[in-house]
């Protein structure tokens, strides 16, 4: 990632500072600007041990995960194309806490054409909403948390969450679910550089070909199924030369 | 107290495509100009290259391109009824940042509005009648016509390489083109781009239900292209990341692709980003404008004097800095005095989902850019007979869908649960042969003496100024034009083949979450009579001459179409009339 | 005969009056004859700190085969510049490579190819430099180790390398022939970069312009070679280049945008079309290298590489558009010998030239980020063989090397 610390770098320099008489500001005169490595590219979600879950959340978010996304005898679920772990790089991140969001109070309901007015983050969110859901499961199942009860057990909860039928303790349930459905469906579908969609197992259930930007072969190529197959932001199997080299 | 800077002869607020326009125009005439631009510099190969620029994450969802409500937002209601609340992540409308504004993530639609649009009160009175009118709508025309303002749509084409196909040749209709469009003195600088699959079937219902399809024109190219100024744009690759994503291939027109690069080059120009403009200075007789404050990264606020203030931010942010400087009186809906925040208008878009036989139909839906489409105007502006329908305006309808991105492009038929095994294979099953375009209706929408701006009585921004304050709902009007329209537009997507169409019009309230374009206009319009407008058919400021306020602020109502040609067209318009008339004799260009 | 006339004309120029006039500072077709060879000889390039604002004072750090010289001020200051010399010491160096009180230059002051121009031309250019700001700079050129500081040692180099002298002129060729011969060969000294050296930095003569890796860039074949010279390229296409930064071929980066934008743009039509006509004159070598087979598995990875990330711009078939992105099929910036230009460009990006006739100065974003050393060399190996392309494969271990590299380079 040197080119990024180098972007930085130029940034930081581009201040000019033209006397006292003269504003501090980057200023774009002559030339358009350029230097050689810029670049300002995604950050990987980095393979590992959650971010952001506890292990026993996190356990419990891939159960739920596999549940809105059960695998299938052709197309993984949502645990093993790596929804949760998506979901846990991204509550580590910007999203999490909502930066950038406008965020200053005074916070009050609106009607739903007023759009989100919580001050609630979805890193609190789901740290909430899983511990209640922690102690709703054990008090409910013997002790047992959400990711060890049966299959059917786990749809009624989450059924019960969609409808509002089941109150989680001190959070909305019905929030949650929307939240946490939301960020699963993303992670299924995301590109692979940020942990879910792993393999582009999302992608090649649906057909789409990925982060491609030339289709120009293509385009009145009517009816054709597409032949290429998809890849990611950072490419895919073909990419990588045979051992043998 | 700002530090104060050396003058300047021009300073631009804001570096979008009418700042860019304005720039280039005016250090070709010798001024000496600075651009200061809130969002950073961006530029292709280091912000969005081919390698990144596809990410759907990043750009749409995360809307990293975007403003930041952190730095800038406004509030929202229905009505005066309700407490207005601040729109806290976008979603009606997404507002641009940083250098080339707006025109880095659009799609490059690249329409003209229709003669009538610009007269539309005088028309519509003349063929309904004023009674045929709803009370509280506020339409007027614009003191400009569609002929004045012709040759600087020809240029604004000919500067981004438009691809499309004539309609209306001086006069002369053109097969395969729109024949409802205004006449045109040239054709369209390229040909139309390629079409996908489901784009060319619903160019052959229409035809088979009597309609006159043509392509979108397209500010994403057909093939190569080389400016006037000597710009080169590429090709489109039908990517399918335009909207919302900046353009990896130069292929998009945007300032950087066919402005920027001759720009910088000029030594009296000069742009400073990161950098936001907190208020318009005036002197003493607040009549004549001095300069601007800005506040640089760190906060620390710079004075920038200058000979003539080029308001080119936004369009809302254009009106909030005029409030906010205390320029014009401010509206009031009471007594309908005032003109700064009146006629607030967005745009009414609908759809309708075509879900299509998944054995018989692969649309690659993912193969499209960001204005491809084959559209039909028979139902556009008063292109049809209003008179017994109920409503006024109209808008382009089209299979005009700009890609296949999963995360946002994969409809479901209804009564598919939200998730589990079934909704699993719904995507499946439909992602490849569904057509869906979010704005296949692009209506109009006509203006209000209820929908408008102020300033919020309670949210302040980082510099504790006093948010903008808008309150809009959707009326009747639009809503029924709405239903017509996507009832018109269904049919032609049933025709296509679809085995089910699922119905989306528009419904009320206006909602502030549902993405509905960015088409956000008014608050500072235009018009040939001071009683009635901000600023006078050369966007100059009838209360401060050496103030000129463009974009989609000036407009006094929506048309049904996309309004960057038009924006970028009264941009040239007016620079031409401060090189030609206004440096000679600084003054108003019209007497009052 | 006449033709020898014509060309001696052409060469002389301005010769006659440039040799009473020098020290006429009204003399306006001098001075002004002076800042036009100045350009050609792109005094400016090596003589003013980017970014300065100081035109002409020095300090420019330039890269010799040995360590880093500055280049010095050559503004009319009497202290720290120029201003005191006399004609002769002027010329004396920039056509002996002698400097003031005898002090030997380094080679990287093109006095090598300086030596073939005129002592009016030469004069002409100092007549220029006079009217220049004068600016207060010292500058200590020599940053060489030992032994390369000793000056004294150039006086061995130049025993070797260099043929002091003027250029005679060819009969047998055209007057434009030779124009372009004259300012290949001395002012616009394009060997400098183009020529290969020998181990001890001086021309390597059996070479002329086949090539050189010069400030980390390679400076490439510029001979009529077909594969990896001009061969493919018209004298109308040169002529684009050079004016423009950008032909149907080729886009300007780096080093020789910098050429471009200050120097070759702003040349007559006239002195670009002898440059033009004079190298298509210059012969190529033989053809060097058969394709790698397409089921090479470098070939297999590079071809997938490029359809996924490099054809949105280069195009599926590698033929580039026009003004915007460079070809690659037929191209001989990628068929060349040495790779490093290309490793380079991959891994780092380039800004092309922006110029009035070209002024998109359209960019190449860096794969450093993204494509480890088997992938950049999986992909450049494809672009070199492909489309009928052919030239040796890029190693890891090669592309390993110049990664190192450029993470040590300021530029």
């Amino acid at each position: 990632m040197a080119g990024i610390a180098r972007r930085r770098l130029l940034t930081t320099t581009a201040w000019l500072l033209c006397g006292a008489a003269s504003a501090r500001a980057m200023t774009v005169k002559g030339a358009l600007p350029w230097a050689p490595g810029e670049a300002d590219p995604p950050q990987p979600a980095r393979p590992g041990p959650w971010v952001f879950f506890t292990p026993e959340e996190g356990a419990d978010v891939e159960a739920l995960a596999d549940r809105l996304i059960p695998p299938d005898p052709d197309t993984p679920g949502g645990r093993d194309s790596g929804c949760a772990v998506f979901i846990d790089r991204q509550l580590a991140g910007a999203y999490g806490s909502y930066q950038g969001y406008y965020m200053r109070p005074p916070f009050q309901d609106g009607s739903k054409e007023q759009g989100m007015q919580s001050p609630v983050t979805p890193a609190q969110r789901y740290r909430a909403a899983l511990a209640a859901l922690d102690k709703h499961c054990r008090a409910a199942f013997a002790g047992k948390p959400f990711a060890q009860i049966p299959d059917d057990q786990k749809d009624a909860i989450i059924r019960g969450l969609e409808s509002s039928s089941l109150q989680l303790d001190g959070s909305s349930g019905r929030a949650f679910f929307e939240l946490l459905l939301k960020d699963t469906q993303h992670g299924f579908l995301a590109d692979p550089i940020y942990g879910g969609n792993r393999d582009m197992a999302g992608w090649k259930m649906i057909g789409f070909p990925g982060a491609r930007y030339d289709y120009r072969d293509w385009v009145e190529r009517h009816n054709e199924p597409y032949p290429r197959p998809p890849m990611g932001i950072e490419g895919r199997p073909a990419w990588t030369p045979p051992r043998s080299q | 107290m700002p530090r104060k800077l050396p003058g300047k002869d021009v300073v631009i607020i804001g570096l979008g495509w009418t700042g860019s326009i304005l720039a280039h125009e005016l250090t070709a005439a010798g001024l000496d100009v600075v651009a200061i631009e809130r969002g950073p510099w961006r530029d292709t190969a280091t912000d969005f290259p081919p390698s990144y620029a596809p990410d759907e994450l990043r750009y749409r969802l995360h809307h990293e391109l975007f403003l930041r409500p952190a730095q800038s937002t406004l509030t929202f209601r229905n009505n005066p009824s309700q407490t207005a609340l601040p729109i806290r992540t976008w979603g009606a409308f997404m507002l641009g940042n940083g250098a080339g504004g707006a025109g880095v993530h659009w799609n490059a639609e690249t329409w003209r509005f229709l003669p009538t649009d610009f007269t539309l009160r005088s028309h519509l009175t003349q063929r309904y009648g004023a009674a045929f009118l709803p009370e509280d709508m506020t339409i007027q025309d614009w003191g400009v016509t569609y002929d004045e303002l012709e040759p600087y749509y020809d240029r604004f084409e000919h500067l981004c390489g438009t691809s499309g196909t004539a309609g209306n040749l001086r006069g002369v209709i053109q097969e395969g083109g729109n024949p409802f469009e205004g006449p045109r003195s040239r054709a369209y600088p390229t040909p139309a781009q390629k079409q996908p699959f489901s784009h060319t079937l619903f160019a052959q219902a229409a035809r088979e239900m009597g309609y006159k399809p043509f392509p979108q024109p397209s500010g994403n190219l057909s093939q190569a292209y080389t400016n006037p100024l000597g710009v080169t744009l590429g090709p489109c690759t039908y990517c399918g990341f335009c909207e919302w994503f900046g353009c990896g291939n130069y292929s998009k027109a945007s300032p950087q692709t066919t402005i920027l690069p001759v720009l910088v080059r000029q030594p009296n120009f000069e742009a400073r980003t990161e950098c936001e403009v907190t208020r318009i200075l005036l002197d003493s007789t607040g009549k004549r404008a001095t300069g601007v404050v800005y506040a640089d990264t760190s906060g620390e606020e710079w004075e920038q004097p200058a000979d003539i203030v080029l308001l080119c931010a936004f369009s809302i942010f254009n009106v909030w800095l005029l409030m906010l400087s205390g320029i014009g009186e401010r509206y009031d809906p009471q007594t309908g005095r005032g003109h700064i925040g009146r006629n607030f208008s967005h745009q009414t878009v609908s759809s309708a989902i075509g879900f299509f036989d998944r054995r018989k139909f692969n649309f690659n839906p993912f193969i499209a850019s960001g204005a491809i489409g084959m559209c039909i105007d028979e139902f556009n502006g008063d292109n049809f007979d209003h008179s017994k329908l109920g409503f006024v305006g109209g808008g382009y309808m089209g299979q005009v869908q700009s890609n296949g991105r999963p995360m946002e492009t994969t409809p479901v038929p209804p009564g598919t649960p939200l998730w589990g095994p079934e909704w699993k294979r719904a995507i499946r099953d439909n992602y490849l042969s569904t057509v869906f375009a979010g704005a296949g209706v692009h209506g109009s929408c006509y203006s209000y003496r209820g929908n408008y701006l102020d300033l919020d009585p309670t949210y302040r921004d980082r510099f504790g100024r006093p948010l903008l304050r808008l309150t809009m709902d959707l009326h009747e009007n639009e809503l029924k034009m709405s239903a017509f329209l996507t009832d018109r537009y269904a049919e032609i997507i049933q025709r296509m083949g679809a085995t089910q169409v699922v119905k989306q019009p528009r419904k009320g309230p206006y909602s502030i979450v549902d993405y509905q374009t960015s088409h956000i206009c008014g608050g500072a319009i235009m018009g040939s009579d001071p009683g009635s407008s901000a600023v006078n058919p050369w966007l100059q400021s009838w209360d401060v001459p050496n103030l000129f306020v463009f974009g989609m602020s000036a407009f006094p109502q929506n048309a049904g179409y996309n309004p960057t040609n038009t924006v970028a067209a009264l941009a040239f318009r007016t620079a031409e009339a401060i090189r030609t008339q206004y440096l000679k004799n600084p003054g108003p260009l019209v007497h009052a | 005969m006449r033709s020898g006339v014509l060309l001696a004309a052409a060469v002389l120029g301005l010769a006659i009056t440039a040799a009473r006039a020098a020290q006429d500072k009204q003399n306006f077709t001098i001075i002004e004859r002076g800042r036009y060879l100045a350009l050609l000889g792109d005094c400016a390039a090596c003589h003013t700190e980017p970014g300065s604002g100081q035109a002409f004072a020095g300090g420019r750090p330039i890269e010799t085969p040995f360590g880093t010289v500055l280049a010095p001020n050559i503004t009319p200051d009497r202290d720290t510049g120029i201003g005191a010399w006399t004609d002769d010491e002027f010329v004396d160096a920039l056509q002996k490579g002698v400097g003031r009180g005898g002090v030997h230059l380094y080679p990287a002051m093109p006095y090598t190819y300086y030596t073939r121009a005129t002592r009016e031309d030469v004069l002409a250019i100092r007549a220029y430099l006079a009217t220049v700001a004068p600016v207060r700079h010292a500058v200590v050129s020599n940053q060489l180790p030992f032994p390369f500081d000793i000056r004294a040692s150039m006086l061995a180099w130049n025993r070797l390398f260099f043929s002091p002298g003027r250029l005679a002129p060819t009969p047998a060729k055209s007057a434009e022939w030779n124009r372009g011969a004259y300012l290949v060969e001395g002012l616009a000294h394009c060997g400098m970069c183009h020529t290969p050296k020998n181990f001890l930095g001086g021309d390597e003569t059996s070479q002329h312009l086949k090539g050189n890796v010069v400030q980390g860039w390679y400076a490439p074949d510029i001979t009529d070679d077909a594969r990896r010279g001009l061969g493919g390229w018209s004298v109308d296409d040169i002529v684009a280049y050079l004016r423009s930064g950008h032909n149907r071929i080729a886009a300007a980066s780096g080093p020789m945008a910098e050429e471009v934008t200050r120097s070759s743009a702003q040349m007559d039509e006239s002195d670009l079309r002898a440059i033009a006509v004079y190298l298509k004159d210059q012969p190529g070598g033989e053809e060097h290298a058969a394709p790698l087979a397409v089921d090479d598995a470098r070939m297999r990875t590079g071809s997938a590489i490029y359809a996924d990330e490099c054809s949105a711009c280069h195009t599926p078939n590698g033929g580039g558009i026009a003004g915007l992105f460079p070809a690659l099929n037929g191209a001989p910036a990628v068929q060349s010998a040495d790779p490093t230009s290309l490793i380079r460009v991959v891994l780092q990006g380039a800004q092309s030239a922006a110029t009035p006739a070209a002024p998109t100065g359209p960019a190449m974003p860096q794969f450093a980020w993204l494509l480890d050393n088997a992938k950049v060399a999986s992909v450049i190996t494809y672009i070199r063989n492909a489309w009928g392309n052919a030239a040796p494969p890029v190693s890891i271990e090669r592309v390993a090397a110049e990664r190192h590299r450029l993470s040590r380079r300021a530029d």
